[in-house]
């Protein structure tokens, strides 16, 4: 053992939200100047584990010492004057504030305003020297990217004198280029002594960084190694449980006619941002094409044109037949009708009505389908509710239980509802956005095997994620959007994510190459 | 994670709200020099201690269904049609207009003539202000409020200008003719040879209000219409995604809410004694029918017992102003109570009891 007392040391935290038990008997160490990674599956307790940490939730039973000194953490007040900083997954900053007005909110000295800042601003100073932490102090939140917005969270959390940082999630928003600068920054955080947690589903961003890493599951802590002891097929395996295939298995692509055709579409917002500049792109049966790119690039808004939700101007082609895109068939309603099923981004705010059950979610979009009609007048509900219970079993729902609220699933489950209703329409074209987004590991290779599945009986699929991986994986084409537009076109084999992060970060075609 | 359970939802909230207005209401009868089991012994004889007084609880329920089922359609959607008021009165102009100028030869007639007739009325009272909800976004609370004013005095006007008969002082219209007055269920008793219901106004449209009922439970959990007005208001970027429309359904949802509260009227005019429209026919029963709809979790079925409680706290209420000293405004303060027990502050008894129930159930694990 060695003298220094651990940065952070947790002894057998548990934490239960009614029946569920959240946090089992957790202890863990991070010693100080290590990067220390968590990694686990949604609903593993990565997150409450940090909200106890950080003073959100108060742990049933179980102790914190911070550098040996046992400590309470009543609120985040208190984890903040014990040195823990946390940057969140969404960040907390005031959108039409500066970024030195961020820094200082909620840390002013006084009344007064203008000291505050000016001290801040001197601060910021040396802090960006220090860490290459260089970030305009008097830029409006909502004027810089993603990746600067981020770098102020790490800068509030060091103005407030952090030596613990805790970080949840923090590449999922970033391109990659922009996460090869934010570890290059936590890299050298490290170098100054200061402690990083490290929160993450990703596998490579474990391996590439961290000292040592955690892997928690189902609540419980299965094992803390030296990351270079470990490798990718073995932490996976410790997650899941059992073993699992990183890889999709699939042969080539049959590609036969196109089913998608889509000329020059255009989206101009309410306030007069173009949202979608000349989009154009084709997608055959019997083939994927995936769409890359960093989140808020326009994928969300091309899926919302297709799914028959947003209004656009150009020209979409399906089997040769124009679409109505502003017209009286312009809606949801009608799209499912010409045959396309859409697997939404957001499958709490779209896919699924929460507080419906599982039956009623099977019907919906496709509650006037005739096998769904007892008569001219009512629903057939227990129609619905027996092609529920069977769609269910098929895609493996757990629990099948039909009459439960879809928000009691979890996300992967939940996700099988969306997925087993859209994929058994026997759409011609399907669209998927971020099919595995909070979805886990297990559920993820089989929603994966489906989607290739519908490829092979010869559909075409229309696949947007943010997760390269996934992307890479899953796709037979690749099209890479930024800020609106197709940044070119790539085959999965020709290419690696270096080329692909570069057109994601609006680098053109031929720089990119 | 998981809810408590459904009868703890149902029952137990609600009773534990009522104890809570209960007692409340005793400290007020004390308060003002009553003693409170006397006063409860007394409202509870006042709401069903006679086959008359019992007949005037049923009347008034039957208007408290008719808005409770009208709130219940519109709160399905995620909208708070507070102007069941103002379309009470119009659907009971609608049926004055039928009743007293349409030659109708017989009850039946004048009851489907004069229910369609209130239906559209309260519907059309609602065109407005769910197009400005639907189209221009403006705030259904805000809009429907004002349209009870102007729905006020849209009567008033009537009632003391156009259709006032000539040399009558009170601001009515004419007593409609009588093959128009529905019958009472009293006349309906009186063909089995009882007396029930003595001279008390209940009448034949509590069947009306109980058919709604059954119409309003088969179209939320039954048609295509109740299945998107329910999506719409679960989860409007859903309902989005499902193309589902959301100005059809906010316009749709609001018309049926604004009709069933029209149809209320018919109980109140061609069903009283002297069938006839008064310029407060509504009489607070849209403001009730937003508690019952409430306490009844927007469910038919919890809207008719709270309908029946709300009616027997308004029928005993009055018998026990009538019967004692206890004036008629401490009686109102008690209305008040349950209303706002029930109503207004259910998420302030529903929370600590889900809590009780949560950690209950984790000991039990």
């Amino acid at each position: 053992m060695s003298d220094i007392a651990p940065a952070i040391e947790l002894v057998g935290i548990s934490k239960a939200f009614g029946p569920v038990q959240a946090n089992k008997d957790i202890s863990i160490r991070v010693m100080p100047g290590t990067i220390h990674g968590i990694i686990g599956e949604n609903g593993a307790g990565k997150s409450t584990l940090m909200s106890i940490l950080y003073g959100f939730y108060k742990a049933d039973a179980g102790e914190v010492f911070i550098s040996g000194q046992k400590t309470e953490i009543p609120d985040s007040q208190a984890a903040i004057a014990a040195g823990i900083g946390m940057v969140f997954q969404h960040f907390k900053l005031v959108k039409n504030f500066s970024v030195l007005e961020n820094v200082v909110l909620g840390a002013e000295d006084g009344a007064l305003l203008r000291p505050s800042l000016a001290k801040a601003r001197k601060q910021l100073k040396s802090l960006a020297t220090e860490y290459e932490l260089n970030v305009d102090p008097d830029a409006i939140i909502e004027d810089i990217g993603v990746g600067m917005q981020q770098r102020v969270e790490i800068l509030k959390a060091l103005y407030r004198q952090a030596d613990i940082l805790i970080l949840d999630e923090p590449t999922g928003v970033l391109t990659p280029a922009e996460a090869d600068q934010l570890f290059r920054i936590l890299g050298r955080l490290k170098e100054e002594g200061k402690t990083i947690i490290l929160i993450t589903h990703k596998l490579r961003e474990i391996m590439d960084i961290t000292d040592t890493v955690s892997v928690m599951r189902r609540g419980e802590m299965m094992a803390t190694v030296k990351t270079s002891d470990t490798n990718p097929a073995d932490l996976a395996e410790r997650m899941v449980g059992r073993k699992v295939l990183l890889r999709v298995d699939k042969v080539p692509a049959q590609p036969k006619d196109v089913v998608l055709d889509v000329r020059d579409l255009n989206i101009t917002d309410d306030k007069g941002v173009h949202r979608l500049k000349g989009v154009s792109f084709q997608v055959r049966a019997g083939e994927i094409l995936g769409i890359a790119g960093v989140s808020g690039n326009g994928q969300s808004e091309l899926l919302e044109v297709l799914g028959g939700y947003e209004k656009a101007t150009g020209e979409i082609l399906l089997n040769g037949d124009p679409i109505d895109l502003t017209g009286a068939y312009s809606d949801g309603q009608s799209r499912r009708a010409r045959g396309i099923a859409h697997v939404p981004e957001d499958r709490q705010h779209e896919g699924l009505i929460m507080d419906f059950t599982a039956w009623e979610n099977t019907a919906f979009g496709y509650h006037h389908d005739p096998k769904y009609q007892r008569n001219g007048l009512l629903m057939d509900n227990a129609a619905i509710l027996k092609d529920a219970q069977e769609k269910m079993g098929r895609f493996d729902v757990r629990p099948p239980n039909p009459l439960l609220a879809a928000k009691n699933f979890s996300g992967g489950n939940q996700q099988k509802i969306v997925v087993a209703r859209e994929i058994e329409r026997d759409p011609d074209l399907l669209l998927v956005g971020q099919p595995t987004r909070g979805v886990d590991i297990g559920a993820i290779e089989f929603i994966h095997q489906q989607i290739v599945a519908l490829r092979d009986q010869g559909k075409a699929i229309l696949l947007v994620s943010v997760e390269l991986e996934e992307i890479m994986g899953l796709s037979d084409r690749i099209a890479v959007m930024f800020d609106g537009q197709i940044m070119g076109e790539r085959l999965p084999d020709q290419t690696n994510e270096k080329e692909l992060g570069l057109l994601m970060a609006g680098m053109k075609d031929g720089e990119a190459a | 994670m998981d809810a408590m359970p459904k009868w703890a939802d149902v029952v137990l909230v609600p009773v534990v709200s009522l104890l809570l207005a209960a007692i409340i209401s005793a400290i007020v009868f004390v308060a003002v020099g009553q003693n409170p089991w006397d006063a409860l012994k007394l409202m509870a004889y006042g709401a069903v201690g006679t086959s008359d007084f019992l007949g005037y609880t049923l009347f008034y329920a039957t208007n408290f269904i008719f808005t409770g089922l009208a709130v219940a359609v519109a709160f399905h959607a995620s909208l708070f049609n507070i102007g069941g008021e103002g379309q009470v009165l119009l659907g009971g102009l609608g049926a004055a207009i039928v009743c007293l100028y349409v030659p109708l030869p017989h009850w039946s007639l004048a009851l489907i003539a004069g229910a369609t007739a209130a239906a559209i009325f309260g519907a059309l009272w609602v065109v407005i202000p769910a197009y400005l909800q639907a189209r221009r976004g403006s705030h259904i609370v805000i809009t429907t409020i004002m349209f009870n004013f102007m729905a006020s005095g849209l009567l008033i006007f009537f009632l003391s200008g156009p259709m006032k008969p000539i040399g009558e002082m009170q601001v009515a219209t004419a007593v409609f003719p009588a093959a128009t007055h529905l019958p009472s269920l009293h006349d309906v008793a009186q063909m089995f040879g009882s007396e029930m219901f003595g001279r008390s106004p209940v009448n034949i449209s509590i069947f009306l209000a109980l058919i709604a009922c059954v119409g309003v439970w088969a179209l939320i959990w039954h048609t295509r219409l109740g299945y998107e007005i329910r999506s719409f208001g679960k989860s409007e970027s859903a309902a989005k995604y499902a193309g589902i429309s959301a100005v059809n359904i906010t316009m749709v949802a609001l018309l049926i809410s604004g009709g069933l509260a029209g149809l209320m009227a018919v109980n109140n005019t061609m069903g009283i004694n002297s069938p006839q429209l008064v310029d407060n026919a509504a009489g607070g029963a849209g403001f009730i029918g937003i508690a019952v709809a409430l306490m009844g979790r927007n469910h038919p079925v919890g809207i008719v017992i709270a309908a029946l409680l709300f009616g027997a706290l308004y029928q005993g209420g009055a018998e026990l102003s009538a019967a004692t000293s206890i004036p008629v405004q401490i009686v109102v303060v008690i209305q008040a109570l349950v209303i706002m027990f029930t109503g207004a502050l259910d998420e302030m008894v529903r929370a600590p009891i889900e809590k009780l129930f949560l950690r209950s159930q984790r000991a039990g694990e």
